[in-house]
């Protein structure tokens, strides 16, 4: 089974957001940047299929600037194959969750595919809609938000995450799958996986390079940090009882949310 | 005609709540309201949307929408919205909301925004604010195109009643099914009446400081008490820890929730968790350790054992209640 697993690079969760001078995005100095965590399931999902039917390839597509170099390492130390950066940090400062998809469908068609993975957000922007846009986009299914997946020859049996429990699907290949927490768990690159890594192919390309018309529908127009919020009140009390009592009786008449 | 399709969505036999708080905020646009549901034996909810100002009704009611399968259910709004030609269409932000959206918005060839919490009509314009970074920042996000398709997370507009003229027309969708590449073998849905995190006005969460798994038969039992609209949540050391199932993690790898009150029990309060719940209305932190994160965006503190302040807690909640 081939396979394509798109990674986005993100702040690490640690990082403290900051604004930046315009007021439209963040500060990057000093973030250290790391591949979206669910994007981790993704590539740990095409390498457990490729080691259980033993065959395939594993493609990494990621779009973003420079710097997305070092994700895509660490998804070739992991154990992906090869991958495709395509490099354009004009488009990628403009685009939104429907260019990308455009952009990465553009990439991926072209690539022999069976499954792509993706994770089910990027945890920068959060608006986990790539998935279901790409899939829309290279006419094939889409299965969000998975935390199983069993390949037997052209279909798949998966398990999705739904409101208040799961659901049991089977679809078709090719598809698209966007990784829940619960699917794997991410390995870890090895030293020699690194070292391998740096002689594995990585074809850069450009957006026009794909012939791709990726027109975003929105705009980013501010970014404001959300009102900071005060330490408030302890409360105060002999022992334990008399502390829930004042708590009960603050957030009842105080606060009136009880 | 200008106006607004809304996606009114059913689950368990009913019309979900973020519907109709969609449904309030489109009325204030001016222009028509309408709104298509979709689903089996689903004919008899729409007249409930007129009561919250929805103008005219679509209903796709047939037996293969039984189960929501996103190409089926894709198929039918697409062809309703090809009908009505609304220039906005809205959904609510819930696990099938956000799974449905990005799929027509591709599918009518235009872009969505997802899980906004508010929106700003000016003219044409329209612009809408949603939580990036798990909630560490925001962005005022303007739609650009013809048709501006937005998912709105649930709890963000408060229901209004309004009177609407609540027409209702039902619609025959011929499914291609040559498309339909998913099939539903089974969906389980674990027995509760607690609203999903995302959508719950009292969040008691507990952390690594519960201990294991069946000390969060306590905090149920404090939401139980608290009401309706009440659930429980977790860390996600508590998750790692295979007391609590990932669902229930809220923080910037689990949910985004903003709950009227969130009661933090053994919690310490990591950046990762508070990006998730830093907009509740009022964060009450039970803590041993006064030192804690988390009593640094608490409204209340209390700096004792959880064990022992959970249960009068809960007794007193009893009480005022
Ligand atoms: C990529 C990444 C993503 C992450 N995503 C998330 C996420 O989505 N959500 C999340 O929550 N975390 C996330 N984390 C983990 C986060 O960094 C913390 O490790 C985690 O939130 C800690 O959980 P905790 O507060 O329950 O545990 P701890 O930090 O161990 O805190 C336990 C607290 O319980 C208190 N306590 C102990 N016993 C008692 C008692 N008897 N009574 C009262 N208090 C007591 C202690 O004083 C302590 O403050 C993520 C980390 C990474 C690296
Ligand atoms: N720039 C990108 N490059 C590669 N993959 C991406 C990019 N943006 C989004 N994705 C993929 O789409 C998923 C969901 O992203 P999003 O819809 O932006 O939350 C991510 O987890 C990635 O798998």
């Amino acid at each position: 089974m081939n396979t394509v697993v798109c990674i986005k690079q993100v702040p690490d969760t640690e990082t403290l957001i900051k604004v930046n001078g315009d007021g439209t995005g963040i500060v990057e100095d000093g973030v250290k940047w790391v591949m979206s965590p669910y994007d981790e399931y993704g590539v740990e999902e095409a390498l457990q299929q490729k080691e259980k039917l033993k065959a395939g390839k594993v493609t990494l597509v990621s779009f973003g600037p420079d710097r997305v170099i070092s994700a895509i390492r660490t998804g070739l130390a992991m154990g992906a194959d090869m991958a495709v950066h395509i490099k354009d940090e004009a488009a990628y400062a403009k685009a939104d969750s429907f260019a990308t998809a455009g952009i990465l469908a553009a990439a991926i068609k072209d690539l022999e595919y069976d499954a792509v993975f993706m994770g089910k957000q990027a945890i920068d922007d959060d608006s986990g809609q790539v998935p279901a846009m790409l899939g829309e986009i290279l006419g094939i299914p889409v299965v969000t938000q998975v935390i199983k997946i069993e390949v037997s020859g052209d279909k798949a049996t998966v398990t999705r995450e739904v409101e208040g429990g799961h659901a049991i699907l089977e679809v078709t290949l090719p598809a698209v799958f966007s990784a829940q927490k619960g699917l794997n768990e991410p390995r870890y690159a090895s030293l020699p996986g690194i070292m391998k890594a740096k002689k594995k192919p990585v074809d850069v390309k450009s957006v026009s390079d794909l012939g791709v018309d990726a027109a975003p529908m929105s705009v980013v127009k501010s970014m404001s940090l959300p009102p900071a919020r005060e330490a408030g009140k302890i409360i105060e009390g002999d022992d334990a009882e008399t502390k829930a009592a004042a708590l009960a009786k603050a957030l009842h008449e105080e606060a009136k949310v009880i | 005609m200008p106006g607004t399709l809304i996606y009114a969505e059913v689950q368990g036999g009913e019309i979900k709540k973020g519907s109709f708080e969609i449904a309030g905020k489109a009325k204030e646009f001016g222009s028509e309201v309408s709104a298509c549901i979709i689903g089996s034996g689903v004919e008899s909810l729409a007249p409930e949307l007129a009561k919250y100002g929805v103008d005219k009704i679509y209903v796709v009611d047939a037996p293969e929408f039984e189960n929501y399968v996103t190409e089926a259910f894709v198929q039918a709004f697409v062809q309703v919205a090809q009908q009505v030609k609304p220039d906005i269409i809205l959904a609510s932000a819930t696990a099938q909301g956000k799974d449905f959206v990005p799929a027509i918005a591709a599918r009518l060839k235009v872009g969505a925004i997802s899980d906004c919490v508010d929106l700003t009509k000016d003219g044409d314009n329209l612009v809408a604010k949603r939580p990036v970074y798990a909630g560490k920042a925001y962005v005022n996000v303007e739609a650009t195109g013809d048709t501006k398709i937005l998912g709105i997370r649930p709890n963000s507009f408060a229901v209004a009643e309004n009177a609407g003229a609540g027409a209702v027309e039902k619609v025959s969708v011929d499914l291609d099914s040559e498309k339909i590449k998913v099939v539903v073998n089974a969906v389980e849905i674990a027995e509760s009446d607690e609203p999903d995190q995302t959508e719950a006005e009292i969040i008691v969460s507990g952390g690594r400081g519960m201990k294991d798994a069946e000390s969060f038969a306590m905090l149920e039992k404090l939401a139980k008490v608290l009401g309706p609209g009440s659930t429980t949540g977790a860390s996600r050391a508590a998750v790692d820890a295979g007391w609590r199932d990932h669902a229930y993690q809220v923080g910037q790898t689990g949910k985004t929730v903003s709950p009227n009150l969130y009661i933090a029990c053994g919690i310490s309060g990591a950046i990762q968790h508070l990006a998730g719940m830093g907009t509740s209305k009022v964060i009450v932190a039970i803590n041993k350790d006064g030192d804690a994160p988390i009593f640094s965006k608490a409204d209340y503190g209390v700096v004792d054992d959880l064990f022992n302040v959970v249960p009068p807690f809960t007794q007193e909640v009893e009480k005022v209640k």
